[in-house]
């Protein structure tokens, strides 16, 4: 793997990817890969944390372990599973063996199914595990994901504590819908993802949408910064900005003006009375007349 | 630097940040791979070392801003007594000057400009107990940061020329004139910091966590800002209070996905099925006092009632000052919630005679008009400082609400020390209640909403 030896390289590597990210975050990922931690990124949705955990794989050529979370994540789907059905074949296969040689055999790796914590950790070569949307799981879930984060290892009963061959890169995702434990974030640089800057938001756009004219790539920045201090119910995400971008290139429009940018806002705004706001905080057109 | 490390995080303690044992080590840990003369890089680094919740933020950077200031210090005298290479310009040019670079965003120019603007214009003295905040405040007075924010309106607005990008305009003016402010005061903390140390003036300059801020005292900033977080933080109170919902108790043996389980098994009952247990959502009725003191804790106590409302099986919500209406109608999923306020305030009927809080009368209405509204279901909640105006209090109309409700709560948002005292007749109305709460801050209604809205028998008993 490239060896990062300052902020700016991480920087570097992640641009090179097609991922933009501002000092802090360059900073915290950088400690992250320096003391061997977990990164938490918590923001709100669509600003790009998952995509840091993509990027991260492609920029040091990694191979990405995805545990996406869910309510009634258990460790069976987290950790690691016995393979039942290969269990009970085997011991049919086998009837009349001595009972002692046959629980050895079934419980031996050929019969240990592996999940996303126990791959990333057992992997020969480095890999980056996303432990994706870590809220989503209940509180109690949550203290499955300790040992391994704190000490890369994991115990099973029946083969004793496997150690981590290599030490992954772990980054969770929060949407923050809820507080998480102390206990996983002591284990975890916090890594607070808010919206980007007009600066920053200019060039995703541009190198997402490099057909785009620069000037255009600046209003748009412009309005969406503006639109997100509007108390909205939902604030447009960056990836909408890129969506609003990519529909006004597709519509052939090089110059906002007050209509088209009223005519297109539904790309941004997913409710009726943020599109209503909007329009009237800004002094738009109303979008019902103008399409009428 | 670990000495400085230790001060700044029983700093960050003492403002009330939990920080652990453990992530004070991984800071100091995390210190050698930081670029130090990067303050951006410090900050990122602690933040994410020590500050595990966004809501901490806030405190941390104004300690970060006491401890790392922005430049190395400079002592005052030291200060006065360097050479001023802009001194022979007159306060105009200055100020020209001063508004040329924040258009061109040329920092290094702007922050010697504002060098020479606090030493013009701080006024500041060795030994003066004031805090920074003055200091600034006066700065900025004196380089007329109102005229500044017109001028720089007036050149973005002549760049662009269209009629659209007046509030983009604005909003830009805005931001530059705020990061003057910020220059100008971390000039001024420096300074500070440089006399009197950095734990002196981080503790002077301490302020609450914003889910401690009194709702009854905040500014308008501090409003602002709990608008923000009130929205995430009603989500995470409701997806605690579903998930408590459907986890808290398992229902009645499920037979049919019991068997069906078993197959996998050879047909042992290994693992017995459950139902999910059987939802009750409580009814809400509000009352609140929205006469002037109470508007703003009203306006909390009912944008976080409706940001949860999926979690009670009804919501209604009635205001009064001395006449009550009711103002349901007014909120809804797709009503904007400040639309809302607006138009409770113009178009809901609550005044009767004089627009001052009349308890009496209004408990008096609800038992006439809307007694309907309140049955054996529904918890009663009713918001105000049972400041009467030495009125008849009108206590047997509440009982007879009391009675219908299965409970009945009241928050107060006054300190506890205040209720009876002058017009307040907290105490006529409290034998009535389940319960009266002293309810100052977020975090307090939180605790407060959260436990309402769970089913009667698993809800703590106040008292």
């Amino acid at each position: 793997m490239t060896s990062w030896t300052t902020p700016a390289d991480v920087s570097d590597a992640l641009t090179a990817t097609g991922y933009l990210p501002d000092a802090r975050i360059a900073q915290v990922v950088y400690l992250a890969r320096q003391l061997g931690k977990p990164v938490l990124a918590e923001g709100p949705a669509g600003v790009g944390k998952t995509a840091l955990a993509l990027s991260l794989a492609e920029a040091t050529g990694r191979r990405l372990v995805r545990l996406q979370c869910y309510e009634g994540l258990d460790e069976a789907k987290a950790l690691y599973e016995w393979d039942y059905h290969k269990q009970l074949l085997r011991l049919q296969a086998d009837e009349g063996a001595p009972w002692d040689e046959l629980a050895d055999d079934i419980f031996s790796e050929p019969f240990l199914l592996t999940r996303p914590l126990l791959e990333a950790i057992r992997s020969p070569e480095p890999v980056v595990l996303l432990i994706d949307e870590v809220d989503r799981v209940e509180l109690e879930t949550e203290a499955l994901l300790l040992e391994v984060l704190d000490t890369f290892q994991v115990t099973i009963p029946e083969l004793g504590t496997i150690e981590a061959v290599s030490t992954p890169l772990v980054v969770l995702t929060s949407n923050n819908t809820r507080e998480l434990s102390e206990a996983l974030k002591r284990r975890c640089l916090y890594l607070h993802v808010p919206y980007p800057s007009i600066e920053r938001e200019r060039a995703i756009v541009e190198s997402r949408v490099p057909e785009l004219d620069e000037d255009m790539a600046d209003r748009i920045a412009r309005m969406v910064a503006t639109i997100r201090t509007v108390n909205v119910r939902k604030a447009p995400s960056v990836s909408e900005t890129i969506d609003w971008a990519r529909t006004l290139l597709a519509l052939g429009i090089t110059e906002l003006s007050d209509d088209e940018a009223s005519d297109t806002l539904h790309v941004l705004l997913k409710y009726q009375s943020d599109i209503d706001k909007v329009a009237k905080e800004l002094s738009l057109p109303d979008p019902a007349d103008s399409s009428s | 630097m670990k000495d400085t490390l230790t001060a700044f995080v029983a700093e960050l303690r003492a403002a009330g940040i939990p920080v652990s044992m453990v992530e004070t080590l991984d800071a100091a840990e995390a210190l050698p791979h930081t670029d130090l003369s990067d303050r951006e890089h410090l900050r990122a680094t602690l933040g994410a070392t020590l500050v595990k919740n966004p809501r901490h933020y806030r405190a941390f950077d104004v300690a970060f801003d006491v401890f790392f200031g922005s430049r190395s210090p400079v002592s005052v005298d030291d200060a006065m007594g360097q050479a001023r290479p802009l001194a022979d310009r007159s306060d105009d040019a200055l100020r020209d000057a001063i508004l040329d670079a924040l258009e061109s965003g040329d920092a290094d120019m702007l922050r010697r400009l504002v060098q020479e603007s606090v030493d013009r214009f701080g006024g500041m003295q060795a030994g003066r107990p004031v805090g920074g905040r003055y200091y600034t405040y006066r700065v900025m007075r004196q380089l007329d940061a109102d005229d500044l924010l017109r001028r720089l309106l007036a050149a973005l607005t002549t760049l662009d020329g269209e009629s659209d990008s007046d509030r983009i305009a604005r909003a830009e003016a805005g931001a530059l004139v705020d990061r003057l402010r910020r220059h100008v005061d971390d000039e001024v903390t420096a300074r500070l910091v440089a006399e009197r140390g950095a734990e002196q003036v981080a503790a002077s300059r301490r302020v609450a966590l914003l889910e401690d801020i009194d709702l009854m005292h905040a500014t308008r900033d501090e409003i602002d800002e709990i608008e923000r977080v009130i929205g995430p933080l009603a989500r995470k109170l409701a997806t605690r209070l579903s998930h408590r919902r459907r986890h808290g108790r398992k229902g009645r043996l499920d037979v049919r996905r019991t068997i069906r389980r078993s197959l996998a098994h050879g047909g042992v009952l290994l693992e017995p099925q459950f139902k999910p247990p059987r939802t009750s959502k409580p009814e809400m009725v509000v009352l609140c006092d929205v006469s002037g003191s109470m508007a703003t804790f009203a306006r909390f106590t009912l944008q976080l009632t409706y940001a949860i409302a999926t979690e009670f099986s009804k919501v209604r919500t009635f205001a009064f000052i001395d006449g009550l209406d009711e103002i349901t109608g007014f909120f809804g999923p797709e009503t904007d919630f400040s639309d809302a306020v607006l138009r409770m305030t113009s178009e809901a009927d609550l005044v009767r005679r004089d627009g001052h809080s009349d308890y009496g009368r209004s408990f008096e209405e609800m038992v006439s008009r809307h007694l309907d509204a309140v049955t054996p279901r529904t918890t009663l909640v009713i918001t105000g400082d049972a400041r009467n105006n030495y009125r008849p209090t009108g206590a047997q109309h509440l009982q007879t609400l009391a009675n219908r409700a299965r409970a009945t709560f009241w928050l107060n948002p006054e300190p506890e020390r205040f209720w009876d005292t002058g017009d307040s007749v907290m105490s006529v109305y409290e034998p009535m209640c389940d319960a009266v709460d002293q309810v100052r801050t977020l975090r307090q209604l939180e605790a407060f909403v959260e436990s309402a809205a769970l089913p009667a028998s698993r809800r703590r008993m106040a008292g």
